[in-house]
């Protein structure tokens, strides 16, 4: 699993983001756009592409996409 | 591993009844516009029927029931057993499928009991009604399931209020030998009973002092302990996953032909989950009906309520094969592969 490509995955879930906001560093929280149901279309894309069940504690537990992607790559 | 078939039970008729109140997801306050708009793109929920206060769940499925009994012409003393799955009954005790049994009339011979079941209970239902009138003989069978989670919410968290609708259901049975075989994968993972629940007000907590103090959870839900907690993620993130799931199961077990599924009726949850399962199990758009938009998540009415709205139509004078799954609180789920041939089904009732 590579973090490039989770990367973009995210960024595609969003729709009025700009992709170049989208690292690993980035507090997915602190997005304008997040909210409630960002957070599906995360849970959604996790189990679309990478066939892991993230749970609501995963997200809540997580700041960074950085953290996102490590408790992916664990479970996958 | 509970997959298993029952013989020589027959679906005759459906009839669900609503109420007539209507709540529209753009007049709520308790969202911005902005999310108004995003919720409905997401969930597909744009209006709930909402009983009024002296309307339960009994009430809507007495009406139901009546209707049904008059459209499929049968004798109330014909019928055997009632059960009533619903999480809205009148009293703590005791059971509503006993007020119901007396309401409608039914002989005192009439085995009655409540399934207190949600999302899962209208499959559960079918199985628990078709199971035993196959074990006992029993030629007719009433199941009642129904619904009127707003009461159960706080008109403060948003949530829960643009999501719940009310409605109420009844499908009949009769002992048929020449019924195909309806067949079922149920299942429970009761590790995830914290996702949706009710906290006090039974024996765990009783009701208390404390009950009925508003809690602020976070911005935009405040709600008190007797009032339903949902947590959205963790029931999405179990949707997805376990519809596909069983609805596979099944499919496997009874090695059907999905091709020869006419409909694929599932418990409707929200727009975003559901159309994941459907993509997931590849199923054609054609065959997988909503009544989200004008209902939205109605509990155990969910399936029902859609065969009714959607299907009426489609299914009259005709033999159609029909898998319903529902899943959701408990965690349980059910999948059943049902047969309608030619069977009643009565136009929507608004109370």
């Amino acid at each position: 699993m590579e973090i490039n490509a989770f990367l973009k995955n995210f960024a595609d879930i969003l729709d009025d983001t700009d992709a170049a906001l989208i690292t690993q560093e980035t507090v997915f929280r602190d997005l304008d756009e997040w909210n409630s149901l960002t957070a599906l279309s995360l849970i959604a894309m996790a189990d679309e592409e990478y066939d892991v069940k993230l749970t609501g504690d995963d997200i809540k537990s997580s700041n960074s996409l950085h953290d996102i992607f490590e408790i992916i790559k664990n479970k996958a | 591993m509970a997959a298993f078939s029952v013989n020589d039970v027959a679906i005759k008729g459906i009839s669900c009844s609503v109420p007539k109140n209507k709540e529209l997801n753009v007049d709520l306050d308790i969202l911005t516009q902005e999310e108004i708009q995003k919720f409905i793109e997401a969930t597909g929920v744009e209006e709930r029927r909402i009983a009024p206060k002296d309307l339960c769940t009994s009430d809507l499925c007495c009406e139901a029931a009546e209707k049904l009994i008059t459209d499929l012409n049968w004798q109330k003393s014909e019928i055997e057993i009632l059960v009533f799955v619903s999480q809205t009954a009148d009293y703590i005790l005791p059971v509503s499928a006993a007020i119901l049994q007396d309401r409608l009339g039914l002989s005192t011979d009439c085995i009655a009991f409540d399934v207190p079941l949600g999302c899962s209970g209208y499959v559960y239902g079918i199985s628990i009604i078709a199971g035993m009138m196959k074990a006992s003989g029993l030629k007719k069978g009433l199941l009642l399931a129904g619904d009127t989670s707003s009461k159960l919410l706080s008109k403060t968290d948003k949530s829960t209020v643009p999501l719940f609708g009310d409605g109420g259901s009844a499908t009949a049975f009769e002992l048929d030998e020449s019924a195909e075989s309806l067949q079922f994968d149920l299942g429970t993972d009761g590790s995830g009973y914290k996702t949706i629940m009710i906290n006090d007000g039974g024996s765990r907590n009783r009701i208390n002092s404390d009950s009925l103090i508003y809690q602020t959870i976070s911005p935009g839900i405040e709600r008190n302990a007797c009032q339903l907690i949902l947590d959205g993620m963790d029931v999405f993130g179990f949707g997805i996953s376990q519809a596909p799931k069983t609805v596979n199961k099944l499919i496997e077990k009874f090695e059907i032909d999905k091709d020869n599924i006419n409909h694929f009726v599932f418990h409707q949850a929200n727009l975003m989950m559901n159309k994941m399962i459907a993509k997931k199990l590849k199923l054609p758009a054609e065959k997988v009906p909503y009544s989200l938009k004008e209902f939205g998540n109605t509990s155990s009415t969910t399936i029902p309520l859609t065969i009714v709205t959607q299907l009426k139509d489609n299914l009259a004078n005709t033999s159609q094969s029909l898998i319903l799954c529902g899943f959701g609180v408990g965690l349980s789920w059910g999948t059943a592969k049902v047969k309608l041939d030619n069977i009643v089904i009565s136009d929507l009732i608004e109370i």
